[in-house]
């Protein structure tokens, strides 16, 4: 379960921000989170109430954005969305390990007052 | 901005108008209307109408990408060739290591990083190969960091060590996210673990340069499928070298052998 370490170094980012900004409280944080970055997202959501108890977020909503996944296919120089974990170039059948978007794990912005 | 009124005053919050000056001591009905003006005073209170937002776009992991690339040009400026080896609990690491770095021994100085949630069992067993061994004790992370790695270097000897292995904690999920600034990503199943071990945990096998089928001198008594294994690894992560390997018996260990020190040639030459 990183998803402690995941949250705990995302806190570590947002509470920076927030005092260099001036907040007292912060109301949500916005986060992007890709289909292979290798978190769940329910998990992400426990860590997160367990992890903000007593801080200024402990009254935030986490908003999640789900980003799917995207490959490359060298062969016909096209993207393609794949269906399942095995990335085969819908043209060409070629499989592919190239990854263009999925791996995201990014803390987007902060709702604060 | 106060949101509520638009007046310009230090927006702290909602707007609160209070009452009149003026007293309105007779009980009549007032069917004029009041004129006001002057400007209302009000004070402001901390709540949802102050709510901004602060953009961020930053990659949570971005301290550890950091940290790892640090490592990696550590470990490039020395020389060093770097492997992070994964796996579940039990798949075989320590075995393979204790083999390999005793079989390199006489052609290279190897130093070995072993993490676990707990003991020192895994680095008494890896001395035994002459390699400089530092455990990392991690308590509950279910992973190795960039930064437990830069504080483990800070205690190793690597004059003349030209392979540094770390054996990750037994865990075929969370230590996919984080880079440790290795060359190369090795990782390891039995095949007393079935042949669908790739389809199970895809996000791991997919960052693998190299997967390793260790255990094989049993593959025959558990009945492992060799070509559907083979062709698992391949649909998930086609990127990766394949090698078939026992610890214990050595069959595969030449090939692996190799394998490191053309690693080591190309990281060397770069």
């Amino acid at each position: 379960m990183h998803e402690v370490s995941i949250i705990q170094s995302m806190l570590d980012i947002a509470f920076d921000q927030a005092e260099s900004q001036g907040a007292n409280q912060i109301h949500q944080l916005n986060l992007r989170v890709g289909a292979i970055s290798g978190v769940v997202p329910e998990a992400l959501q426990f860590a997160f109430n367990s992890c903000t108890e007593g801080t200024i977020a402990s009254d935030a909503k986490l908003e999640i954005e789900w980003v799917k996944a995207v490959c490359y296919c060298p062969q016909c120089h096209a993207e393609f969305t794949p269906h399942d974990w095995v990335y085969v170039c819908p043209r060409c059948e070629r499989l592919t390990h190239e990854i263009r978007q999925g791996r995201e794990l990014q803390l987007v912005s902060l709702e604060v007052s | 901005m106060c949101l509520d009124c638009g007046c310009s005053d230090i927006p702290e919050g909602i707007v609160k108008i209070h009452t009149h000056d003026h007293l309105h001591d007779h009980d009549h009905t007032h069917p004029h209307d009041h004129e006001h003006p002057h400007d209302h005073h009000h004070e402001h209170i901390a709540l949802d109408s102050d709510r901004r937002t602060i953009a961020i776009s930053q990659s949570i992991l971005s301290q550890n990408d950091r940290l790892a690339e640090r490592n990696h040009g550590y470990f490039m400026a020395k020389g060093i060739s770097v492997l992070n080896v994964l796996s579940s609990p039990g798949a075989g690491k320590t075995a393979l290591l204790e083999r390999t770095m005793t079989e390199l021994r006489d052609r290279l100085k190897s130093a070995i990083i072993v993490g676990d949630l707990a003991t020192d069992n895994d680095a008494q067993r890896l001395r035994r190969s002459g390699a400089e061994v530092i455990q990392i004790t991690t308590g509950s992370v279910c992973h190795l960091e960039a930064e437990m790695i830069a504080k483990a270097l800070q205690q190793m000897h690597l004059d003349g060590v030209k392979l540094l292995a770390i054996e990750n904690v037994g865990n075929l999920v969370c230590p996919a996210a984080y880079d440790l600034g290795e060359n190369l990503r090795v990782v390891v199943f039995s095949v007393t673990e079935g042949e669908d071990k790739p389809l199970k945990y895809p996000v791991m096998f997919k960052t693998a340069d190299i997967v390793l089928i260790s255990k094989i001198d049993l593959a025959e008594v558990v009945e492992f499928n060799r070509e559907l294994a083979l062709h698992n690894i391949h649909q998930i992560a086609p990127q990766a070298k394949i090698l078939e390997i026992s610890a214990k018996t050595g069959v595969g260990m030449q090939d692996w052998c190799q394998c490191i020190e053309q690693s080591l040639q190309k990281s060397l030459a770069v």
